[in-house]
């Protein structure tokens, strides 16, 4: 046995696996490559024998590069198995063992380092671009598609969603604490870019019901795409400067748009030890994080008009398997004047997005997205509504695979909820 | 060689041959303990598959080793001797119901919760429901004799199979019994084959009996000041003239557990709760409950809450499988035993059960299918502490020595395996032993099917939770 490894992989924490199983079906990866390694059990089982050095380091790799990450197993899972932390720590090591290929780095370094990591630079980046090339990761796909003349990224450039120009979002600080709810918002940065329209109505939508949202300036990235990367420092480095910009304010919650940013803020006390400092400033900021929905469940909402479609909802995996907001979204939608829901078969099993899966594994997100899409047909929606940047990416683009863009739109929850509100 | 028989297998099944170190190892555990290393892993999809992978494993004479979903508690389908992992997870393709038979038919990998809900959709039930329906194959469900909390009813897996396909150790398909209730035409080979634990044949497809689903259920909770009335009580129940469709008990330590886990208003002072759950016409159900509730009073037991709607009906049943996840605690490996006593027996057991825990001073809650004497001590342990372990391997052998004494035995569903194979000869004997023998050495010959299985080696004395 390998001191340093049982150290490095969360070794501990892969006893709590009893191996029953429960896990498999609820795993998109297993469902969809029907092999005992693409499954929670499975690679838990990888960790914990590279730990052992029964395994190599490098035979871990292909199980766990292939995780979504979505955590459905973990929701499943009788004996609350923390996999989340099992995958972080097996990922780590295998970053550390070694060197990316070109291209993996490419997406990462583009879509993290430079790209999303500094708000400033995304806000000139987006300032008269196209959506087409607004992202690092757009044009690095982009720009491998004409080298090597394979199809394959084209569709999913085609379901990127046309980008507004960024920018800053109104209501600055208000100094004067007053009696209404007071709520920070958290705008997050593909969200910024992709999505700033769905922050601007989620701003209004909360104003209109009575809270003062302040959207402060010091805010960094949540750090999400570079945890899941295995980039423990630089992720430490951004949660402290989040927990710090919003410890100056006196906010009842801090209130995000996006199921991936929400569950890495939510997590943010795991990235410090238990009985320092940090850990306990990192609990109270915690405490105050909300998801949109959770926010738009407590208010009556005030609808104006009707949304008379057929509607399916696919839930943000975070925003379920590591947030546990499972009701709220539901709640909201079913609420809706006119609009018809209907319960969208293994609605929770993962689109296949996941982050930055979806380019790094293009053609594995695929089979999971035709997994989805096969439910997705048979409900027959004309609109599907999302929780999440990436899953709305993602199901725009089963909709363009499927060549069904003309009969279905796909919405945030919060665009929904703006326009039966007449926001 | 190895090569050699990699082509062979590959000419077999193509891409479903894994021999990758990251796949081999992913075959080599299950719900028990232990880890292997098969040599190579094929997922099969036919009969004819299985046929010639027998043959070329005959004549290269290496070990096969079945595999449904690996849920198994004993150890069923870890390699012991590496060779071949024969996995059927993937074969779930096929699974056709003739309502007006009142049968369905499944390829070995269909998992037991699809052909629950294929037979409700048709108004009718398959009963055996052990609590890992939702991931454990039909195949395995044979291979183990699974049964589940409405065996107390119903019966088990063996109660329900009307005929099966088999392959045999010489590489043959054969089939056994047929399509039909009664069926006199030779030995009962079905029977045999069921719970051999994948020694004797593979089973490659099922003839499953289905029964018209119960109209209704209602439930009630028991709560006992003591465990020594609590294991009274059932067989008070079963001979009330009503026969439950499930009767569940949990011991105080599951009681508080589950209410520390999910508040859901439990009696934590209680000694002892049980669930029993009737079935049947909606009108005779509560009249049913009122019969228990006198019998139940003959020897002073008055606490008894009848869940008035479904909601709560659910509530209770929800307390039934909340124990599992609420008695894990962190760090440490749960061991779940299956000793099974006569009815009359169970409070002994419970006694003997809680003696075992002050003895060793370890965490055991006590929770299981009252209705069939099938308890589930089940202990959670540090397995990282050689100490510990060992402490519990001793509890663990002096419960199973207990239950043989009481006329009980080793396992009412989980199978011998790997795990209960030491004490294997102290239940059947010497001779009742070799008779069984006989059996696997006149249809196996060259031990390819599941070696390492059931019979204890020469000097497996203890139990022995690692291997390594
Ligand atoms: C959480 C949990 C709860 C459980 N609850 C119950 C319960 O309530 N009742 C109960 O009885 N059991 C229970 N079990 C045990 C287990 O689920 C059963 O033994 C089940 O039948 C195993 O099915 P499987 O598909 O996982 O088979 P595996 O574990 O893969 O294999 C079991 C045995 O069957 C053999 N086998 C598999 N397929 C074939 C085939 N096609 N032909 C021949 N042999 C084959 C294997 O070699 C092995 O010996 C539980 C297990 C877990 C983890
Ligand atoms: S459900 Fe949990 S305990 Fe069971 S195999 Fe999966 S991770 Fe392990
Ligand atoms: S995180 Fe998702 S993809 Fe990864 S093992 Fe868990 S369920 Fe499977």
């Amino acid at each position: 046995m390998t001191e340093t490894l049982i150290e490095k992989l969360d070794y501990q924490a892969t006893f709590d696996c009893v191996q029953c199983g429960y896990c498999l079906p609820a795993c998109p990866t297993y469902l969809a490559f029907k092999k005992e390694k693409h499954s929670p059990r499975g690679r838990i089982n990888l960790v914990k024998m590279a730990a052992e050095g029964k395994i190599g380091i490098e035979d871990m790799r292909e199980g766990i590069d292939l995780c979504l990450g979505c955590r459905a197993c973990e929701t499943v899972c009788p004996t609350n198995v923390r996999y989340g932390d099992i995958l972080m720590s097996a990922v780590e090591v295998l970053k550390d063992n070694k060197k990316m290929g070109i291209f993996e780095k490419g997406v990462r370094r583009a879509a993290f380092k430079v790209v999303l990591k500094n708000k400033q630079i995304l806000r000139l980046v987006n300032k008269g671009l196209y959506a087409y090339q607004i992202s690092g990761v757009k044009r690095l796909i982009n720009r491998r598609n004409l080298l090597n003349p394979m199809e394959k990224y084209r569709d999913l450039n085609k379901a990127m969603p046309d980008v507004r120009l960024s920018r800053r979002l109104k209501n600055p600080p208000n100094p004067f604490r007053k009696s209404a709810i007071q709520v920070g918002f958290f705008q997050g940065c593909i969200m910024d870019v992709f999505f700033n329209r769905i922050n601007d109505l989620a701003v209004k939508i909360l104003s209109r019901h009575g809270m003062e949202v302040t959207n402060i300036p010091s805010q960094a990235c949540c750090g999400a795409l570079q945890h899941h990367a295995g980039e423990h420092n630089q992720t430490v480095e951004l949660a402290k400067k989040n927990i710090e910009a919003y410890e100056a304010y006196d906010f009842d919650y801090i209130v995000n748009t996006i199921g991936g940013c929400g569950a890495t803020l939510k997590e943010y006390p795991k990235l410090f030890k238990e009985g320092t400092e940090w850990h306990r400033r990192a609990v109270n900021f915690t405490a105050k994080i909300r998801d949109i929905s959770e926010m738009m469940a407590i208010v009556d909402l005030n609808f104006q008009y009707e949304v008379s479609k057929n509607a399916i909802f696919q839930p943000s995996c975070h925003l379920e398997n590591v947030q546990q907001v499972f009701e709220d979204p539901l709640k909201i939608i079913k609420s809706i004047p006119g609009l018809n829901y209907i319960e969208l078969k293994d609605k929770a099993l993962c689109c296949g997005s996941a982050g930055i899966y979806n380019i790094l594994h293009f053609e594995e997100s695929m089979q999971i997205l035709d997994m989805k899409m096969k439910n997705v047909k048979v409900a027959r929606p004309e609109l599907i509504i999302t929780s999440n940047p990436g899953c709305h990416i993602q199901m725009q683009l089963g909709v363009e695979r499927e060549g069904l863009s003309d009969e279905i739109s796909v919405k945030h929850i919060v665009e929904v909820v703006a326009e039966a509100c007449g926001i | 060689m190895k090569e050699k028989i990699i082509e062979k297998l590959s000419e077999i099944v193509g891409d479903r041959l894994l021999t990758d170190i990251d796949e081999r190892v992913s075959y080599g555990y299950d719900a028990s303990f232990g880890q292997y290393m098969p040599d190579y892993v094929v997922q099969v999809m036919s009969a004819e598959e299985v046929r010639e992978i027998i043959q070329l494993a005959n004549t290269y004479e290496i070990p096969i080793y079945p595999r449904g979903a690996s849920t198994s508690l004993s150890g069923g389908p870890l390699p012991v001797h590496a060779g071949i992992v024969m996995d059927f997870s993937q074969w779930n393709q096929y699974l056709e119901i003739f309502p007006d038979d009142l049968l369905i038919k499944a390829s070995p990998g269909v998992k037991t919760g699809d052909i629950h809900q294929l037979a409700e959709e048709h108004n009718l039930m398959y009963p055996p429901d052990p609590s890992s329906s939702s991931i454990c194959t039909i195949g395995g469900n044979l291979a183990e004799n699974a049964g589940g909390p409405r065996g107390v009813k119903y019966g088990v897996t063996k109660d329900f199979v009307l005929g099966l396909e088999v392959v045999t150790a010489e590489g043959e398909i054969i089939r056994t019994g047929g399509n039909t209730v009664k069926n006199v035409t030779g030995y009962d080979l079905t029977k045999l084959l069921i719970g051999s634990e994948g020694t004797l044949g593979i089973i490659t497809e099922a003839t499953l009996r289905l029964i018209p689903k119960p109209m209704d259920t209602k439930t009630a909770m028991v709560i006992f000041d003591d465990l020594y009335t609590a294991g009274k009580s059932i067989s008070k129940i079963l001979t009330s003239g009503v026969r439950p469709s499930k009767m569940e008990i949990l011991d105080q330590n599951a009681i508080n557990k589950v209410e520390d886990y999910a508040r859901l208003h439990l009696p934590r002072t209680a000694a002892a709760i049980l669930l029993v759950e009737v079935d049947g016409d909606p009108d005779a159900l509560t009249k049913e409950l009122n019969v228990i509730q006198r019998a139940l009073l003959e020897i002073e037991v008055d606490n008894v809450q009848i869940a008035k709607t479904k909601e709560e009906e659910a509530r209770l049943w929800q307390v039934r499988k909340l124990v599992s996840p609420a008695i894990v605690q962190s760090g440490y490996t749960k061991i779940s035993e299956d000793a099974t006593v006569p009815l009359s027996k169970i409070p002994d057991m419970f006694r003997k059960i809680d003696e075992v825990k002050k003895k060793y001073n370890l965490n055991i809650v006590v929770f299981g299918h009252a209705g069939d004497g099938n308890l589930h001590p089940t202990i959670n342990t540090n397995m990282r502490d050689a100490e510990e372990v060992s402490k519990v391997e001793d509890a663990v052998e002096e419960i199973f020595r207990y239950a043989i004494e009481l006329g009980g035995t080793l396992s009412g569903e989980h199978g011998i395996g790997t795990m209960k194979k030491p004490f294997f000869p102290v239940e059947v004997g010497e001779a009742g032993m070799l008779f069984q023998k006989a059996i696997k050495q006149a249809l196996d010959p060259k031990n390819i099917l599941n070696p390492g299985k059931i019979f204890p080696e020469a000097g497996e004395k203890r139990l022995v939770l690692k291997n390594d």
